[in-house]
């Protein structure tokens, strides 16, 4: 962590939520430091939502407390305000002003002077690949410039802590990969930024530090290199052509892999952890599936994904939520190594 | 970054003194202004709200002055139906002009752009305040228009500038009132389409179960006995008769009492409605 002079930008503990007989958030700790990058990863419903509420002074806690910029969000919520910025899942800007006029009132109300508003206005749109289009209506924009645009809104007060939950979600891959690059030149800038996102590559790309979320708990906490080192290194996987076979393939390499393979039934996708045995496992799985008669496709070695670490952690795969059905339910390793203190044994 | 930031774990530090009683005062009434003018550019900016705002309210107006205004009677009052058909249109019109409060704040509060005004350091009242600022300012607009419509189609005030003026202010605080509850059931509904179900639901009976357009007197009993005492009914004689001469005094305290009671109920609704929600 920090030096102890400077705390962390965001730190939250034992955070705890309900609607109704929702328990949304369970429990949750968090620590950012400040200028780094926490993704927050986990399917709909999660919770993430839910914690940056909290975390934005949206939402009040049930339970546990946190800080941001050593401000605690239920009593110096105010102070929050002042140091935070927020981009939401959806695009919250007017669609029937411009984009300079929407980014003008949000300096205004950042209490920025007019020429003030104005300026800044100018440089994010600027910024943002926006200035062309800053006098039409956000409206005629397209779905990834309103999402820059909404993500400049979120700047005008030059927070120093920002929370963008699921920046990218309904965005075409072009726009993502857009975004990301904006989002990697705030974090050079010095933000702090927290990221809820549902999408494993995006939270690879762009955060220092990963906490996975599943029914409102934390359950693992590391970088992308810790998360898929608790797959246990490489991923064998292959597809078979022929779904009646696909049973025989399971168990022709079930000697192979450390753990049970991961079989798709639908898609006739089978993986599973090799381990260190990369090359040998790989030599061995192809005399093996010839041995049983299986033809298989694209049989290769991979590195590890988050997709595989959120199945080895959950026991379900990451875009779906509820319960995973047929050869999805197969549990791993390392599936009920447990709540925070899972978290807790990654990091660091 | 900052001198403040305590360790980690450590007990919370103390709040900078933060903006003063003034400075947070003067705040409340600019950010208000800021959300007044974002609204009226949104107004100005789409066809079809202008459209909701003064073409409708304008074809009421024809409508009844020419459609149906030949088969409704009103004895006794001087200058016919024309005279007597304006008062309660510029009182409908005040209340249905608080449809578009209801909307925009379903609108805002679907889209996200509440949550991000409200994770900003402005002031919590201002986008309410600005909201009711705008639409009031919006709803005199209207008002204007159709007097100066109904004036072109045989309409006059009889009874001098001083109760004209009167009666627009009555109309206007009228629909403040109302804009109070539209504001309530937008931030309570907070769903686009069933806030506009919900609206046409009581809107509708409330200004046309009244003396709006016809005299009560020739509605059935029963209905008579809810037209006769409801507010929009009230507040409607008082403007009829500002605008045409006749007693004003006993409806015009009931009109005070009923918006003063709707003040005081919906607009703390509202307030709470818009803290709440999410």
């Amino acid at each position: 962590m920090s030096a102890p002079s400077a705390g962390p930008a965001i730190l939250v503990e034992g955070l705890t939520k309900s609607f109704g007989e929702v328990r949304a958030l369970r429990g949750i700790d968090l620590t950012v430091p400040r200028g780094t990058v926490l993704g927050v990863l986990g399917p709909n419903g999660a919770g993430k939502t839910t914690a940056v509420r909290i975390l934005t002074t949206l939402l009040l806690p049930d339970g546990g407390r946190a800080l941001v910029e050593g401000y605690d969000v239920v009593r110096q919520a105010a102070a929050v305000r002042r140091t935070i910025g927020l981009s939401g899942q959806s695009a919250a800007i007017q669609e029937e002003l411009t984009g300079r006029e929407n980014l003008e009132i949000v300096g205004r109300l950042y209490h920025l002077s007019w020429p003030d508003a104005r300026s800044r206005a100018a440089e994010l749109l600027e910024q943002f690949g926006l200035s062309d289009a800053a006098n039409r209506a956000a409206k005629t924009y397209s779905g990834g410039m309103q999402r820059r645009l909404d993500l400049a809104a979120s700047l005008v007060g030059r927070p120093k802590v920002l929370f963008l939950d699921e920046p990218t979600t309904g965005l075409d891959p072009r726009s993502r990969l857009g975004m990301w690059d904006i989002i990697r030149s705030l974090v050079a800038s010095g933000t702090t930024l927290l990221l809820t996102t549902q999408y494993l590559d995006e939270a690879d790309e762009l955060a220092n530090e990963i906490a996975v979320i599943d029914h409102g708990q934390v359950i693992a906490l590391g970088t992308s290199e810790n998360l898929k080192g608790r797959v246990g290194g490489d991923v064998l996987e292959f597809t078979v052509p022929d779904r009646n076979k696909v049973t025989d393939a399971a168990e022709a390499i079930a000697r192979i892999g450390e753990g049970e393979p991961h079989v798709d039934k639908e898609t006739g996708v089978i993986n599973v952890g090799v381990g260190g045995r990369g090359s040998e496992a790989l030599v061995e799985a192809v005399r093996s599936l010839d041995a049983a008669g299986v033809q298989t496709q694209g049989l290769a070695l991979r590195r590890p994904s988050l997709d595989d670490v959120f199945l080895a952690l959950t026991g379900h795969a990451a875009e779906e939520d509820g319960e995973p059905g047929g050869g999805k339910r197969r549990k791993r390793r390392g599936r009920r190594s447990g709540g925070s203190d899972a978290g807790k044994a990654v990091s660091s | 970054m900052t001198a403040v930031a305590p360790t980690a774990g450590a007990s919370v530090p103390l709040m900078p003194s933060g903006p003063s009683l003034l400075t947070r005062a003067h705040w409340a009434v600019t950010d208000t202004l800021t959300i007044t003018r974002r609204n009226l550019l949104v107004w100005m900016r789409v066809p079809a709200y202008i459209m909701f705002t003064v073409i409708q309210p304008v074809m009421f107006v024809l409508l009844f002055r020419y459609v149906f205004g030949g088969a409704i009677q009103v004895p006794g009052v001087k200058g016919g139906y024309v005279n007597f058909l304006l008062p309660g249109i510029i009182g409908q019109t005040a209340a249905f002009a608080t449809f578009g409060t209801a909307i925009a704040l379903a609108q805002e509060l679907q889209k996200g752009v509440i949550d991000r005004l409200k994770s900003m350091p402005m002031a919590r009242s201002a986008v309410l305040a600005g909201r009711l600022v705008a639409d009031t300012i919006r709803m005199f607009v209207t008002i204007v228009i159709v007097v100066g419509v109904g004036y072109a189609v045989g309409f006059r005030f009889e009874n001098g500038v001083g109760l004209a003026i009167a009666m627009i202010v009555l109309a206007t605080v009228f629909g403040l009132a109302i804009c109070c509850i539209s504001a309530y059931t937008g931030l309570a509904i907070g769903d686009e389409e069933s806030v506009q179900a919900f609206g046409l639901i009581w809107l509708f009976p409330l200004t046309f179960l009244s003396s709006a357009f016809v005299p009560i007197s020739s509605m059935p009993g029963w209905l008579q006995a809810f037209a006769n005492n409801q507010p929009v009914t009230y507040v409607i004689n008082v403007m009829r008769s500002m605008a045409l001469g006749g007693p004003i005094a006993a409806d015009l305290w009931k009109s005070i009492a009923w918006l003063a009671g709707i003040f005081i109920v919906f607009a703390p609704l509202a307030v709470r409605a818009y803290k709440r929600a999410n």
